[in-house]
């Protein structure tokens, strides 16, 4: 601070400084573009409505992606269905019930660092907890104990095995602290004077909850849900320790059907060598990018359409 | 200190059911014009802490049924952590606790066994700034009601009509009673707030600074509503300001740091005051 | 009632309908109240079963004569498959961790941050609205394409600016991982700026700072410590990345600085013997559990840290 810096100096660092950030901007935006352009232009021309609805092959131009697409609409489906009452009942639980106690603190710290164990664990977990239940019942598929009829919806195994069940809910370990957290930050945004408002009147809690601070809340909780899904959705890591590269013919049956995802046909194509299952794989890509996209765009249209000021 | 307690404690020869139920109203004179005014409230020696920060200190204190009561004192005061100890609305933050007596109608209010939610059912309560439910005028105000008992979609239509001409709202909002009550401009929330309360049958309604967030219009309508509720209910107003306190109360209480500095008919608090701070206070030399 | 007047309508209302139960009502909210807890223990009872499973199979893999807790954390050498004699020397697939993790962070972390000013301080409303956007979709690209991506599009430009790099390599991996961890990076570093109070930027402008003295010499400062968690937490994401490191960084563990050369991170190793490269049960099969316990606390470590961090930076300004 000794000699004065020249006013010209520092207009210059200005200057430079955002031409930088300019720059450093337009990386993510040019990643994204080369990504999209480079994804589109292998796998454009082998895609097809027969790619689409065909089912695995050994060749690549007979290939499809009839059972992984229908494997994850499965195993996503169980997995939303068990993770967002579990997600956002353990969310309001913590906002509109627990007092501050030394439980709660400890139960938020464990979910933000649930958050942020790897994929890969909870498919061990997984693998341990659904798939073998801890060799409670045995470790063979032969001595498994079977509930009703093979035919039916409704089969069940014991243990689950690598079935659609187990990769469902192995997901849902995955994606529940992201629900948790998003419908936390949902219900903090619904002001207090609301439930103020409503405890004056003489509601319970969970009057209060059910009546009013749901309802507020709800845009906000589904934005969080529909991101948390398009996460499943892309999730291959866990599903892959539960049951390695299944070649699967078939769209699952029931609860207990084999599965494939999109994501881990896409793996399985992407590291073979030959460039026609590349080809393929980004084929594949395309489709789960569309899935994504319209996910993003529900969730946008949900923010910005039906988010009304609440004060 | 003490607090000089001027409040009269009229006895009430009658019992309840005699009250002549349309004895004329007349403002601000005090509880002799109301023969039948017993007390809804009683304090007695009453003080609370948010931790350990001491907010109100040995209040002794004899609200009267269906009059206007006002407090008044600069921000801090305790005024407000008072107010909200007569509908348990402390209850929500976990150090608030408090020691003494706290009856309504001989009811103890501080004790362990009472149902809060039974209590704000009857002791209803109007905030500062209007906190409308996001959804219909209807449905505000069917809110509260469906919480305790159940209604005919006639008794509920009806129900809502009486509490919102109650309010004095009823001819703005009839024609759009299903749309948002977000619609609302900021003095019709707040009658709806009113409204909202009215409809569950209250004995007591505490307002909160009613009309610190409404402009002067508002602020007329929502005097005059109060004036109009108080030969039905028992009305505690917090307000800021002495104007308000003068025009629409009965009775007057001056909260000054976490004590009551004096009480009694608002005509001699503002006009005799016992005690030296509520004067320089009334006549704003502080506050 | 025609007798009363007109004014008691109070009366009138309060006659109408009928009571509901009270112990009903008690009885629900308790029931609710349990129910609730018992989702919101669920959580403690994922963290408790992860710990339990973990440390149940690597003390199962630490039974197994071949290994031992000396040579895990002494052995450089990790060849569980190959060879005729196996070894079990965590320390090479560490290596390979960090290494992918260094690229991706030196590629991340500053343009990240920079962006994140950017958005933050120079950025115009209608900027912003263009570039959240493309953030998000980055975000929510799943990690299998960025594997993909690195395998056929980054692998082999490296390839043609030098020939070092082979068809697997630690470099191709790493950008992946960095194009991964990038979104995640902005956006927490910008919530982390945003949150500096006006009256602070304010103060830097009157005394006649440019846009770049107020945004690096005072916005930056003053959020460094919630800055600094969304490192620690992106770092963490990447060190537990799986299926970028699968496709594109090889298979081969070795203690390596060198970008172009092939490794193998723990995330791939442990892919690598699901995928059934090993008969389970047996003691290459028990390793991957040793390997995620690693994992594990590493990434449950690097998560704490940015956990407290960021929970005291929040204090700082709330």
């Amino acid at each position: 601070m000794s000699a004065p810096r020249s006013a010209a100096s520092r207009l210059l660092a200005n200057r430079v400084f955002l031409v930088t950030c300019l720059v450093a901007t337009n990386v993510a935006m040019l990643v994204l573009a080369v990504l999209l352009i480079s994804i589109f232009w292998q796998g454009w021309d082998t895609l097809s409505w027969k790619f689409i609805t065909s089912f695995a092959s050994r060749k690549p131009t007979d290939a499809g992606i009839m059972a992984p697409l229908m494997g994850s609409v499965w195993v996503c489906s169980i997995c939303g269905l068990v993770a967002l009452p579990l997600g956002v009942g353990t969310a309001v639980f913590l906002e509109e019930f627990a007092k501050k106690t030394r439980f709660t603190r400890v139960v938020q710290t464990n979910i933000m660092n649930l958050a942020g164990v790897p994929s890969i664990v909870y498919g061990i977990l997984g693998l341990t907890a659904f798939a073998r239940m801890f060799g409670a019942f045995g470790t063979n598929v032969e001595e498994a104990i079977t509930l009703g009829n093979e035919d039916s919806l409704l089969f069940l195994r014991l243990p689950f095995g690598s079935s659609v069940l187990a990769g469902g809910l192995t997901l849902m370990l995955v994606i529940l602290p992201v629900v948790i957290i998003s419908t936390q930050e949902a219900l903090r945004a619904v002001p207090g004077s609301l439930r103020a408002g409503a405890f004056a009147l003489g509601a319970t809690r969970w009057q209060t909850v059910w009546g009013i601070t749901l309802p507020a809340a709800i845009p906000g909780i589904m934005t969080g849900a529909i991101l948390s899904m398009s996460r499943a959705i892309g999730e291959s890591a866990p599903l892959l320790v539960l049951g390695g590269l299944l070649l699967v013919f078939n769209t699952p049956e029931n609860l207990m059907s084999d599965f494939a995802i999109l994501p881990l046909q896409i793996y399985n194509w992407a590291g073979r060598p030959q460039d026609a299952f590349h080809e393929i794989a980004a084929s594949a890509i395309i489709v789960q990018l569309a899935v994504l996209l319209l996910f993003n765009g529900i969730a946008v249209f949900i923010r910005q359409k039906l988010q009304k000021p609440l004060q | 200190m003490q607090t000089e307690s001027t409040s009269p404690t009229p006895p009430s020869a009658h019992g309840h059911h005699a009250k002549p139920l349309a004895a004329p109203h007349v403002h601000a004179s005090g509880a002799a014009s109301h023969p039948d005014a017993g007390t809804a409230v009683t304090v007695r020696a009453f003080s609370s802490w948010y931790g350990s920060f001491q907010a109100l200190k040995g209040l002794d204190l004899d609200i009267p049924s269906r009059q206007v009561t006002a407090f008044i004192g600069p921000s801090g005061c305790g005024k407000s952590t008072f107010l909200r100890w007569i509908n348990r609305m402390n209850d929500t933050i976990p150090s608030a606790r408090a020691e003494g007596t706290l009856d309504l109608h001989g009811e103890d209010l501080l004790a362990r066994s009472l149902d809060v939610v039974d209590l704000r059912r009857r002791v209803g309560m109007v905030f500062q700034k209007p906190n409308p439910f996001p959804k219909s005028i209807y449905d505000n105000v069917a809110f509260g009601p469906r919480l305790h008992k159940h209604y005919t979609r006639a008794e509920l239509d009806e129900l809502v009509e009486q509490s919102l001409r109650s309010a004095s709202i009823w001819n703005e909002v009839k024609d759009r009673l299903h749309s948002s009550a977000l619609g609302l401009s900021g003095g019709q929330q707040q009658r709806l707030c009113i409204a909202r309360a009215i409809a569950v049958g209250p004995e007591v309604l505490l307002m909160d600074e009613p009309c610190s967030a409404l402009d002067p219009k508002s602020t007329l309508a929502i005097e005059e509503l109060i004036e109009g509720l108080a030969d039905r209910y028992t009305i505690v107003i917090v307000t800021h300001n002495m104007q308000q306190a003068a025009r629409v109360s009965d009775q007057t209480a001056f909260f000054f740091e976490g004590r009551l500095i004096e009480s009694g008919n608002t005509e001699s608090i503002f006009t005799k005051p016992k005690n030296k701070q509520t004067e320089d206070y009334v006549t704003g030399r502080f506050g | 009632m025609t007798a009363l007047p007109t004014n008691s309508t109070a009366r009138d209302i309060t006659r109408l309908g009928r009571p509901k139960s009270v112990s009903a009502r008690v009885l629900r909210e308790r029931i609710i109240v349990g129910t609730l807890a018992v989702a919101a223990s669920f959580s403690i009872l994922v963290t408790t079963t992860i710990i339990v499973v973990l440390a149940r199979e690597t003390w199962g893999f630490f039974q197994f004569d071949e290994v031992s807790l000396g040579e895990f954390f002494g052995s450089t050498e990790w060849n569980p498959l190959l060879g005729a004699e196996k070894h079990f020397g965590i320390w090479p697939l560490i290596s390979g961790t960090l290494l992918v993790t260094a690229i991706a962070a030196s590629f991340a972390l500053p343009i990240g941050l920079i962006s994140a000013v950017y958005l933050s301080e120079y950025a115009s409303p209608k900027v912003r609205a263009t570039l959240k956007p493309s953030l998000e979709i980055l975000a929510g690209v799943p990690t299998v394409v960025y594997g993909f991506f690195a395998l056929t599009v980054i692998t082999p430009l490296l390839q043609k600016i030098s020939p070092a790099f082979g068809n697997y390599n630690a470099m191709s991996a790493g950008l992946a991982t960095g194009i991964m961890i990038l979104p995640i990076v902005c956006s927490m570093s910008e919530d982390a700026l945003r949150a500096v109070p006006r009256s602070l930027r304010d103060g830097a402008f009157a005394l006649g700072g440019t846009r770049f003295d107020v945004s690096v010499k005072v916005v930056v400062p003053a959020a460094l410590s919630g800055i600094v968690a969304a490192f620690l937490l992106a770092i963490s994401r990447a060190v537990g990345e799986t299926m970028i490191v699968a496709l594109a960084a090889g298979g081969i563990a070795q203690i390596t600085a060198n970008p172009s050369a092939e490794v193998q991170t723990m995330t791939a190793y442990m892919v690598q013997i699901f995928l059934g490269d090993a008969p389970a049960f047996g003691v290459e099969y028990k390793s991957s559990y040793a390997v995620a316990s690693m994992l594990f606390v590493m990434t449950f470590v690097l998560t704490m840290i940015g956990q407290y961090i960021l929970r005291r930076f929040r204090e700082e300004y709330d």
